[in-house]
Formats: structure tokens, sequence, C-alpha cells
């Protein structure tokens, strides 16, 4: 195996686990904050991949189907916050699972009866649809660099947005100890108003841009839900930074499995069963990921209330 | 969810009991003829699943929604491509229906599933697309009638064109399925030259970064790829955007490279050869009249799976009229399906003695009409009169 089909299978690897890093982020910020479990969150990645997949295809213009993804997806996190979660606040862990539950099964049959059953086909920005020669001899996506410098770029901004802003302040003393947070005077209800839309954007860009490299259809959020929850996991209930680290991880993990392994297990097993084994191996070796952290770490890598 | 599922799957035996008493005390009267159609609406073969419904609804129009003059029904259910839930229907449809054929999925998984009950209950499944290795070799049953081709022969075809065009070194990508297993033995068994690597994928993948990237460092001549429907959109858009398509050639069976994909792709699939036992542009004349209708109707030319349909709905309807109507002389309607005795689209054919035929395969390459559609042109035979590997396994006389 050359040195260049490393780098780009690593890549490859570091796409995906940015890719959930916008979902898993969101997820943190809301779970680890207002310690509602939100199911739904990946109902708002499916549904911001819908919405994106349609402005496209009916105007034509990618920046415009990012941005009514993410628009839209915080208008309906306002709306959703206000109506439901807000009545969660405070209950215990197995009410909200069942509500936001109910909103995944709205959801899907909401988008199966106005799109169909059968999934979309989100086209791929034409100005994405070449390569770009990053080495000599390796020829790269370009749509794949900009899914790679988008995840970034919001792990940068988050950084800053946590770490470094008066609105992060309050985001991580409530994180830390909600309580002690409202007897100091934050207004914590607007905090995590603010929180879960930011959450929602977020999750509303990541489908707007793997919609082309995935199938837009009813579950794609479900199917990504659960390595996202397992970042959160991972990286510690609340923490953004916990979040970065744990989606590399796991895209490090994913790519193992999917592309290193095979070509070494088709020297021992036929080809279609090393096929087989080679995806199967990441998700066992995700969980065990999961296992290990938590036997060192009970409460991740990064966990804001460790500290 | 799936605790609720098997209770309720549970349930249904006792339900179709209970329909089954109902109906036995009601008076005898001329039962419409039923046929039962498992389509893939939803799932990983959406996309031909959607070509193979228009494809029977515009032979069930044109027929008048009868059979061999005889009035029949037809029941058209989603199964979403998956095997359980398709196996759940066809006992709805045998026990409940009591249907009298049956057509309709798409993947070789789904037909493995569901052919053994149909054959338990003297059902004919007319696959229209399906053709495993399986059921045409050691286990072919009377019933069972690959009306369309036997997987491994499909795929015989576009290898016999790699080893003509004498590429000397071919990467194999295909899909993770018993049809798709077939298919590259299939390949295989007329390609001679080296293969470089057998890459095999999940079954609905959409992503295919990896397999592109393990694809330019084992830097073919020609790639080879099974990935049908939205599948196969998806993979020779990436194969483009990765800038693959310089240096490999790429050929492929009539499933990645028909009507259901070219639109979605365009024109990065100009020059794509690949072989098929149909093709829109055959000459013949019941191949136009249904072009021509088909064009009428949904304002585009048919693909290979709405094709299959139709012809499939065509050998019920010859069989229903050969035997009078009498649907229920199951031997009789056996007989007459395995004639072929009607103007099938792709051409005169017959069938070898596992019910799979023998029928000629022709090379067609994508270019651009007069008036600037990107479809196929049909080029030449590949074979003619051709049978497929597994009827001397098969046991039936």
């Amino acid at each position: 195996m050359s040195a260049t089909l490393i780098f780009e299978q690593l890549l490859n690897g570091a796409g995906y686990g940015l890719m959930l890093f916008l979902i898993a982020a969101g997820l943190t910020l809301v779970f680890g904050i207002m310690d509602v479990m939100n199911l739904a969150h990946g109902s708002l990645f499916m549904l911001g991949a819908y919405v994106a997949a349609l402005v496209h295809v009916h105007t034509g213009s990618f920046a415009l189907a990012v941005a009514s993804a993410i628009g839209t997806m915080a208008v309906l996190a306002l709306l959703l916050e206000t109506t439901v979660v807000r009545r969660l606040y405070g209950r215990d862990h197995l009410v909200q699972v069942l509500a936001t539950f109910g909103l995944i099964l709205i959801a899907d049959d909401a988008v199966k009866m106005l799109c169909g059953p059968a999934p979309l086909l989100a086209p791929t920005p034409a100005a994405f649809a070449t390569s770009v020669e990053l080495l000599p001899g390796l020829p790269y996506p370009a749509y794949r660099l900009l899914i790679l410098a988008t995840g970034i770029a919001v792990a940068l901004g988050l950084y800053a947005l946590v770490n470094h802003s008066r609105m992060g302040m309050l985001v991580r003393a409530g994180a830390s100890d909600r309580w002690m947070a409202v007897l100091m005077g934050v207004r914590v209800h607007r905090v995590f108003s603010g929180v879960f839309v930011l959450g929602a954007a977020l999750a509303g860009l990541a489908g707007a841009l793997m919609g082309p490299v995935m199938a837009v259809q009813a579950g794609m959020g479900e199917a990504i839900l659960i390595p996202a929850q397992v970042i959160v996991v991972i990286g510690g209930i609340g923490s953004v930074r916990g979040a970065f680290v744990a989606s590399l991880l796991v895209g490090l993990v994913d790519i193992i499995g999917r592309a290193f392994l095979p070509p070494v297990l088709r020297t021992m097993l036929p080809p279609a069963v090393a096929a087989d084994l080679g995806p199967l191996f990441s998700e066992v070796a995700m969980y065990a990921l999961m296992a290990a952290v938590l036997t060192f770490r009970p409460t991740g890598l990064f966990s804001p209330k460790a500290a | 969810m799936t605790r609720s599922l098997s209770s309720l799957r549970a349930a249904l035996p006792t339900l179709a009991l209970a329909t089954l008493t109902a109906g036995a005390a009601l008076p005898a009267q001329a039962a419409p003829i039923k046929v039962g159609i498992a389509l893939d609406l939803s799932g990983a073969f959406a996309v031909p699943g959607a070509e193979a419904r228009d494809g029977f609804t515009l032979a069930l129009q044109q027929l008048g929604g009868k059979l061999g003059g005889q009035p029949a029904e037809f029941l058209m259910t989603d199964m979403g491509g998956s095997p359980d839930q398709a196996k759940q229907l066809v006992d709805r449809f045998v026990q409940r229906d009591k249907i009298d054929f049956f057509t309709g999925p798409i993947a070789s998984n789904v037909t493995l599933a569901v052919a053994p009950s149909l054959a338990a209950a003297k059902v004919p499944y007319l696959s229209a697309n399906a053709g495993p290795s399986q059921l045409a070799g050691a286990q072919c049953n009377p019933y069972f009638f690959g009306t369309a081709y036997q997987n491994d022969q499909f795929h015989e075809a576009a290898g016999q064109f790699a080893q003509e065009r004498n590429f000397a070194k071919v990467y194999i990508l295909s899909v993770n399925t018993p049809g798709g297993k077939d298919g590259i033995t299939g390949f295989k068994r007329r390609y001679k030259g080296q293969v470089v690597d057998e890459v095999y994928t999940k079954l609905g993948q959409i992503d295919y970064a990896n397999e592109l990237a393990a694809l330019r460092a084992a830097k073919p001549q020609a790639l080879y790829f099974f990935l049908p429907g939205s599948m196969g959109v998806n993979f020779v858009r990436q194969f483009v955007a990765a800038g693959l398509s310089k240096d490999i050639t790429l050929v492929s069976s009539g499933f990645s490279a028909d009507e259901d994909i070219i639109p979605g792709v365009g024109e990065p699939m100009l020059g794509l050869f690949n072989t098929a036992h149909w093709a829109h542009d055959l000459d013949n004349a019941p191949n136009k009249a249904f072009v021509a209708a088909f064009r009428k109707a949904y304002n585009r030319y048919p693909s290979l799976y709405a094709a299959q349909a139709y012809d499939a709905v065509l050998a019920m309807n010859a069989a229903v009229r050969d035997v009078k109507g009498k649907v229920d002389d199951r031997a009789a309607v056996v007989a007459a399906l395995a004639k072929a005795n009607y103007a099938s689209i792709r051409g005169p054919f017959s069938y070898g003695k596992n019910h799979f035929p023998v029928e000629n395969f022709y090379l067609r390459m994508i270019s651009r009409t007069p008036d600037g559609v990107i479809t196929n042109r049909t080029l030449k035979p590949v074979f003619e009169k051709y049978a497929d590997a597994y009827a001397a396994q098969c046991p039936m006389k």
C-alpha cells in the first residue's frame, strides 16, 4: 500500500469524522448543557438534507441550498424548543427519549408522504464536481475538500464561541453546574434556546453537505445518530473539544475497518467474505473504543463536569 | 418496535386462516385471476423498482386490466427491497389473496427468500429481473421462470466483450449480494485476462471514496462494475469527480448503464460500453410499439427494468390465453409459460429445461442521439441463442 493511498484514505476518514462532528457537536451541547436527550437531532440532519437537495435542484444554487437548510432547521428548532422540548427540561431521560423518538417517527413519515419513499438524488454542486491535485498523482475530489474545510472551520468557530465569548462562558457555566449558574443570575432558558437552535443549524449544515455523498432518504438521520451518540460519550458529554477529538478517532477507526483491513483480509479469505468483515470490524471497533475510553475515563475524554 | 412487529407477524397466519374460513362459506363464482406484484419502491433498489412499476403499469393499461381476455386483479405492494418484508408479503399473497401468478422483486436476495414458498404453493413466479444461479441449477423448480436472464449469463456477455477488447488488467467492483456474486462469476467465466482485484461493497452504499482511492492505486486498464440503481449513479459521478475517467475505461453490464442511471449522471456516461439482452432500439415490431407507448406515457426512454416488467406481463397474458383462462390447472399454466409463445420485446427466445431463457445478448454504447438525448445505441450481438451455465445441474426435464 503506497503512502499516497494511505494519505488519501486518512483524508477520507477525517472527512467522515468531521461530518459526524457537526452532528455530535450540537448533540453534546444540548445533552450536556440542557440535560435533554434529543433523539430527534438525527431528524434535523435528515430534514436539512431534504431541504438542501430540493432547493438545490429547483434553484440550481448550492450556496442558497446550504443557507436555506441552516435557516429552516434553525426556525424549526425554535418552534420545537418552544412547543415540545421546553416541556421536557428536568423530566427524566426516558420521557425525553419517548417524546423525541415520537418526533423521529413523525419526521420520517412526513418526508415519505411529501417526497415519496425513494431516495432523492442530491446533485454535487457543479463548481465542486472536479478534483484538485493535492499531491503529484493524487487528485482529490473538490467536494470532499469542501466538507473537510467546513468541518475544520466549524470546529474553530465553536472553539472561539465556547471558550472566548460571553455566550460561551454562560454555556460552559451551564454545562459544568447548571444550578450554580442559575443562582448566579444566568438566564438559563435563553441560553438553552440559543444552544438548541445552534445545534439544529449545525445538523442542517451537516445534512446539506452530506446530501450529495449519502442517500437522501427517510431514516438517514437514525443511521448517523448512533455514531454521533458514541462520539458524544467518548468525548465527554457537553464537551465540544471532546466531540472533536472523538469524531476524528471514530473516523480513523472507521477507515481502518473499511479501507486498510479488507486488502489484508482478501489475502486470506474469499473477496465477498472479506468485504463483509471489514465494515463489521469498523462497527465493533467503534464500540470497543467507547468501552475502552469509559473504562479509563468513565466521564469521557474531556468531560466538563470532571474538571 | 421489533417486538410489536413480530407479534403482528405471529398473528398474521391466524388472521389469514380466519379469512380463509370466511371465504369458503361464500358461494362459488368466477374469481378474477390474481397477480401478486412485490415492488421495490423504497430501499436500495428504489430506482429500478420505480422503473419496473412503470413497465408493469403500462402493460396492464394496454391489456385493459385483463389477462388472456379474463378479468384480472393486480396487487402491487412495496416491500422495500427487504427479504423479510417480501416473505411476509408473499405469505399474505398466497394464503389470503390466493394469487395465481407472482412477479416483481428486483434483487436476487429477495428472489431467493420468496421462491421456495411460492414453489410450495405451486404459484408460478415470473422473475422479471433477478436470475440467481441457485434457482437455475440444483434448486430449480417448475414454478420459477427467470423470464429475463440468468445472472451469470448477463455478465458473461460483458466478460466476452472485455476479452475481445483484450484489456490486460481489469479491476472488479460489485455490490455484495447473491446477484453480485453470480455476476462476477459470470464475468470471469468469459474474461480470461488478469483480474487485479475483486472488491465487494455494501448494498445501498452511496459513498465510494475508499474504493476509488484503492482503485486509483491499483492502476487497472479497465474497471468492470456492477452497482445497480442509485449506487451506480453515485459511483459514476464520484468516479468522474475523482478524475479517474482519464486513465480507466469503464465497462459495465446493462444494469449500471441504463435509463435509470444515465439521466442522473449525464455526459460522463458517454462512450460507456455495456451489454444486455434488450435495448430500446432493438429492431423488432413489438419493441418499437412498446418504446413508443412508453415514451408517450412517461415522456422518457424505458429502462431495462421497465422493459422486463412489461415483458413479464405479456408472458403471463399469453399463458392465460393458451390455457383458456383455466389457471387452476397449474401444470398446464407452467407448460404454457415454458413455450414462451408470445411476441417478446427482446425478439424471439426459448426457455432451457431449467426455465431460464436461451436468448441473444447485445453490445451497446452510450451515445448522443441526433436530437441530443444521451442514451444507449446497440452496436452488435455478443452472443446469439445463448444459454446459461447451470442448466445441466437442474434435475428437471
